[in-house]
This record gives structure tokens, C-alpha cells and sequence, in this order.
């Protein structure tokens, strides 16, 4: 069974759908990125994940449950859209008050501080955080319950580089014990990194949804020759449909295994080959023609 | 329980929760016993006049004096406590942290209606203990009497009190609900509770045939006709004996209990974004 499955999920505001029949699909154990641009509908999908917004039509299961069942949230933590807590008690309280609602003690409190690294600072008042500390307390609201299936929306806001890497760390660390994560995520890099497979949505609609490496897999082998109009003819004798050139570079999509065969050919045709490469798009190259976006904030 | 006693925790350990019990207490020890008592002592006020305050201000008027603030002081800062306790969960965003640790919408709500009701029988409660304490200390310094009301009395006294400020405090959960914030809810239910209701009945009733039935079945006067009856002094800010006791009561019941359902339905449904 998939930790979560969604299907034809649809919300709408007025006439304008913010997410569009959703199917998408996390499996059990694995590190699930969300991507897209603002506004692509990413975080309205995770609240209705939680049961915080109500689908216009289809369906969420969660471990095979709706969200709106009672006690179906009892094996999910969640983070969805900065962290927000009480400001007038300190870390730890806030916790405390979150421990008694999920059913947890006072010792989950504590574990939950130190997997975050807060328990020095957990006993100072929640407004007197920074950003980083608020982000770190809402990581652990999120793993009070010791949870199966953790929904992060943007987990490394406002954290400087050692907090991320941290996230990082502790995200692989879950993955190993068996939590499924499903992230948003701005930092593509980290994405990468991070996840198994990912998510990409646009204007309501998932774009794709595949591995990291097939996402980037469609690879090509890329020529610079000469004379450049005897190299295309070659190429496109060998492959009539994946052939394209871009200034004076002849783009090939073949498999990689190809490339000898190809410059063989070239060379047996007088073609003088400058240089061949294999080359895989990166993460961003291809979220960006996904989402239409160029340089746009993901 | 343990969703109760998580916001009763909210409400304890917030400071403004013992802002607005201060006033309430506060205000009640003023006008029910320190400006009388001053009146009397050494102010400039005709001494019949002055004497009948220090009358009221005595023991066996404990009752009259604790519940005569509920239907327009003691509700208002009532609603804003229930406002507080449900809008800013919506100003900070604090919903969706408390519902994805998988408690549902309508145990949550029910906790907190249950929080805010016990701090409403907990300021009924303080009034009634500090009004007895300034009470004994004016009848002691004066050598007056000190009858103290039967125990029966005391009880309904307390309950109907806790009636009122819940009837209030509950409005403002609604407004909260309704509105989803903290400002315009808060500002809309002062301007019902102290403004609105008050000039319905000083200036509409007396005036239209059907505002005057129409009071009959408002909270406001329905709230102060059951203080009157429970021996508020009709001098007092929206108190008036419109309907009897009984009525009152079973009104200011009805929309208790109607406000709680409005809100709790609206919560269910609507999405917290």
C-alpha cells in the first residue's frame, strides 16, 4: 500500500482551480520531493493531505485512510507553511500543549528538542526566536508523534547553511529508519540530494512524477564538427527523429553506449569530430521546461 | 481530557487572561463596594443617598452586587476572552500546527468552549470571593450586620453569573469563527454588547411596538432581566426586569448553546488555510 495516493484531487476557488486532478503517489519508505513554482498549488495540496482544506472532488488516503477519519493523522507529522506556535510560552511549552493534543509525554518532548538540537534554548520564549529557531521548533512539532509519514513544506527556510545541512542529515537518518518524508522544496540542489523521486507541479497540475534520475536520464550526446552541415547528415542518417543543433553543437538523443558508434561514423564520413560529450541535463533544466519558468522563484 | 487540559494551559499560562480577570475583579470592587463605601465615608452626596450605598454594599447584598456587572462589563471582557481564545488561533496560524497532531476539529472546538467556560466560572467565582471579602471588611469597619445570603441563593447567584459571562464569551468564540481574526471580532462584539443592545432599549423600545417585544428575546435584556431577578440593582447598566428569571435564564441558555453549534459548525466545514 502507498503511504499516500491521491486521486483526480481537485480544488477549486470560485472557477479557478488551484490544484487540478492530482494523482500522485508516494510509496512507503521513500524521500518524495515537491516541486513548483509559487502558486503552482503545492501547499494547498499538502493541507488537504492533513484534512486542513477540504477537496473540491476526488481523493486523499493516507496509509490507506482518509485524512478526516479520526486518529488517520496519528502516524503523520507535518510542517505545512512556516512554523507557527503560541508566542507568549517558551519552545518547550509549546510543545508540551502540542504533546497533550497528539497524546504524547513530556519525554517525547524532550527527544523531539534534541533531534532539532533546541534543548538548550527551548526554555526561552517562542517571539524571542529567530527564524531558524522557529523553523527548528516546528521540525519538532512535526516529530512529536515519531511519525511514519513526515509532510515538510519547505523545511530549510531560514536556516544558514549548517542548519540545512543538518535537515539534510537527519532526513537521510529518518529515510533509514523507514519514515517516509514527502518535502517541498525551493533548493533544487537539495532536492536532488535528498530524494528518491519527485514531484513536479505547475498551475494546479503535476507536470511529472519519476526518480531524480529519470527525471534527468534524457541525456544526449553532444558533437562539435566539422564541417557542422556533413556532421548533421551523418547523425541524421543514424538517428532520423533525435537530432538537433544549437549554434554549432549537434545534440544526438541517443544512449550513452552510442557515442563510439557515432563518432565512428562521423570520422569514416571525412567529418573532422572537435569533440564529443555525454551530457545529462541538471535538475533545474528540466523543472524549468516542465514549468515553463525561466529563472522564475521555485 | 487531555485536549481540554491543553487549552486550559493556553489559557493559563496566557497573559492576557489574567489581564482581563484583573479587570473584571477590579471593576466590581469599585463600583459594588469602594465608590460606595467612599460615598459614604467622606463624599459630598445627600447622606440618604449615601447611606443606601453603604447598605448595598453589605453581606446580604453579595449576590446582587456579584452578577450586576455580567450583562454588560464583566460580558464584554467575557467576549473578548472567548474571542482571544479562538482568534488567535487564526491570527498566528496556529490551527494547522494544533490539527496535524491529529486531534479532530470538533474535539479541539469542544475543548475549547469547555477552557473558556471554566474561566468564565472561575471570574464569577473571583468576583463573588472578592465582593464577599470587601463586603465583610465595610460591614466589620462600620459595625454593620453581616447577614450572608443562604447557601441556595449563592448557588444560583454563581450560576446564573456564569450563565451570563458564558452566554458572552461564547459569542465572542463565534464572532471568532465567523471572522476569522481577533480585531474585528472584538470590535464588532463591544460595539453589540455596550453600545447596540443599549440603545435598543433606551431609545428604540420605548418608541416602537415591536423593538420593545423584540427585547424579549435578545440576549442583552434577556441577560440583565436574569441578574434583576437574582437581585441586581435596576441602576445598573443593563439591568432591567424585562422577562421573569425563569425565561431569562432558559433564553440566555438557548443562545449559549446556539452560539457553541453555529461555531462549531462553521469550524467543521470551513478550511483552515
Amino acid at each position: 500500500m502507498n503511504m499516500v495516493e491521491t486521486s483526480g484531487l481537485t480544488k477549486r476557488y470560485g472557477h479557478t482551480p488551484a490544484v487540478d486532478t492530482l494523482d500522485l503517489t508516494v510509496q512507503r519508505g521513500e524521500v518524495y520531493g515537491f516541486l513548483g513554482p509559487n502558486g503552482a498549488g503545492k501547499t494547498t495540496t499538502l493541507r488537504m493531505l492533513l484534512g486542513l482544506v477540504r477537496p473540491t472532488s476526488g481523493s486523499v488516503l493516507l496509509n490507506g485512510r482518509s485524512p478526516t477519519d479520526p486518529g488517520s493523522l496519528k502516524g503523520v507529522g507535518a510542517l505545512i507553511e512556516g512554523p507557527a506556535f503560541y508566542p507568549y510560552i517558551s519552545g518547550r511549552r509549546n510543545l508540551e500543549i502540542l504533546a497533550r493534543h497528539a497524546g504524547r509525554n513530556r519525554k517525547a518532548v524532550s527527544h523531539a528538542l534534541e533531534l532539532v538540537r533546541l534543548a538548550e534554548r527551548a526554555d526561552e520564549r517562542y517571539d524571542r526566536y529567530s527564524l531558524g529557531m522557529k523553523q527548528r521548533l516546528g521540525l519538532a512539532a512535526a516529530l512529536l508523534k515519531d511519525p511514519e509519514l513526515l509532510v515538510l513544506d519547505e523545511p530549510t527556510n531560514g536556516l544558514d547553511p549548517a542548519g540545512m545541512a543538518e535537515i539534510r542529515n537527519l532526513v537521510a537518518a529518518l529515510k533509514v529508519r523507514g519514515v517516509t518524508v514527502l518535502l517541498s522544496s525551493h533548493i533544487l540542489a537539495e532536492v536532488q540530494q535528498m530524494c528518491d523521486r519527485v514531484g513536479v507541479m505547475s498551475d494546479g497540475v503535476l507536470k511529472a512524477e519519476a526518480s531524480v534520475a529519470e527525471l534527468r536520464g534524457a541525456g544526449a550526446v553532444e558533437i562539435a564538427a566539422h564541417p557542422l552541415d556533413r556532421a548533421v547528415s551523418v547523425a541524421r542518417a543514424l538517428v532520423p527523429e533525435g537530432v538537433s543543433v544549437d549554434g554549432t553543437t549537434i545534440r544526438l538523443n541517443v544512449h550513452r553506449g552510442e557515442a563510439a558508434e557515432i563518432n565512428a561514423a562521423l570520422v569514416r564520413a571525412g567529418v573532422e569530430v572537435h569533440a564529443l560529450s555525454w551530457r545529462e541535463p541538471e535538475l533545474e533544466e528540466v523543472f524549468l521546461e516542465l514549468t515553463g519558468g525561466v529563472g522564475r522563484d521555485v | 481530557m487531555s485536549d481540554i487540559r491543553a487549552e486550559l494551559a493556553k489559557l493559563l499560562r496566557r497573559p492576557a487572561s489574567w489581564l482581563l480577570l484583573g479587570v473584571a475583579v477590579t471593576l466590581g470592587l469599585l463600583f459594588n463596594y469602594v465608590v460606595p463605601y467612599l460615598g459614604y465615608a467622606g463624599g459630598v452626596g445627600a447622606m440618604p443617598t449615601s447611606e443606601r450605598g453603604l447598605r448595598n454594599a453589605l453581606p446580604e447584598n453579595l449576590v446582587g452586587n456579584s452578577v450586576a456587572g455580567s450583562p454588560v462589563f464583566v460580558g464584554a471582557l467575557a467576549l473578548v476572552l472567548g474571542v482571544l481564545a479562538v482568534g488567535s488561533e487564526y491570527a498566528w496560524s496556529t490551527w494547522k500546527t494544533v490539527l496535524s497532531q491529529g486531534t479532530s476539529r470538533v474535539r479541539l472546538y469542544v475543548a475549547k468552549v469547555v477552557a473558556v467556560v471554566t474561566a468564565t466560572l472561575v471570574t464569577t467565582l473571583c468576583i463573588f470571593g472578592t465582593g464577599a471579602a470587601a463586603a465583610m471588611s465595610i460591614a466589620t469597619a462600620e459595625d454593620m450586620p453581616v447577614d450572608w445570603p443562604a447557601p441556595s441563593e449563592l448557588v444560583v447567584g454563581v450560576a446564573g453569573g456564569w450563565l451570563v459571562t458564558s452566554m458572552w464569551a461564547t459569542f465572542g468564540v463565534l464572532l471568532a469563527v465567523l471572522l476569522r481574526s481577533v480585531a474585528l471580532p472584538v470590535g464588532l462584539g463591544l460595539v453589540w454588547v455596550l453600545a447596540v443592545q443599549n440603545l435598543v432599549a433606551t431609545l428604540a423600545a420605548p418608541l416602537i411596538d415591536w423593538v420593545a417585544d423584540l427585547q424579549r428575546y435578545l440576549p442583552g435584556p434577556n441577560a440583565g432581566s436574569l441578574v434583576a431577578s437574582l437581585g441586581a440593582g435596576a441602576d445598573t447598566p443593563g439591568v432591567a426586569e424585562i422577562v421573569e428569571g425563569g425565561q431569562a435564564a432558559l433564553v440566555v441558555g438557548g443562545y449559549t448553546a446556539l452560539f457553541v453549534v453555529l461555531g462549531g459548525w462553521m469550524l467543521v466545514r470551513r478550511d483552515i488555510m
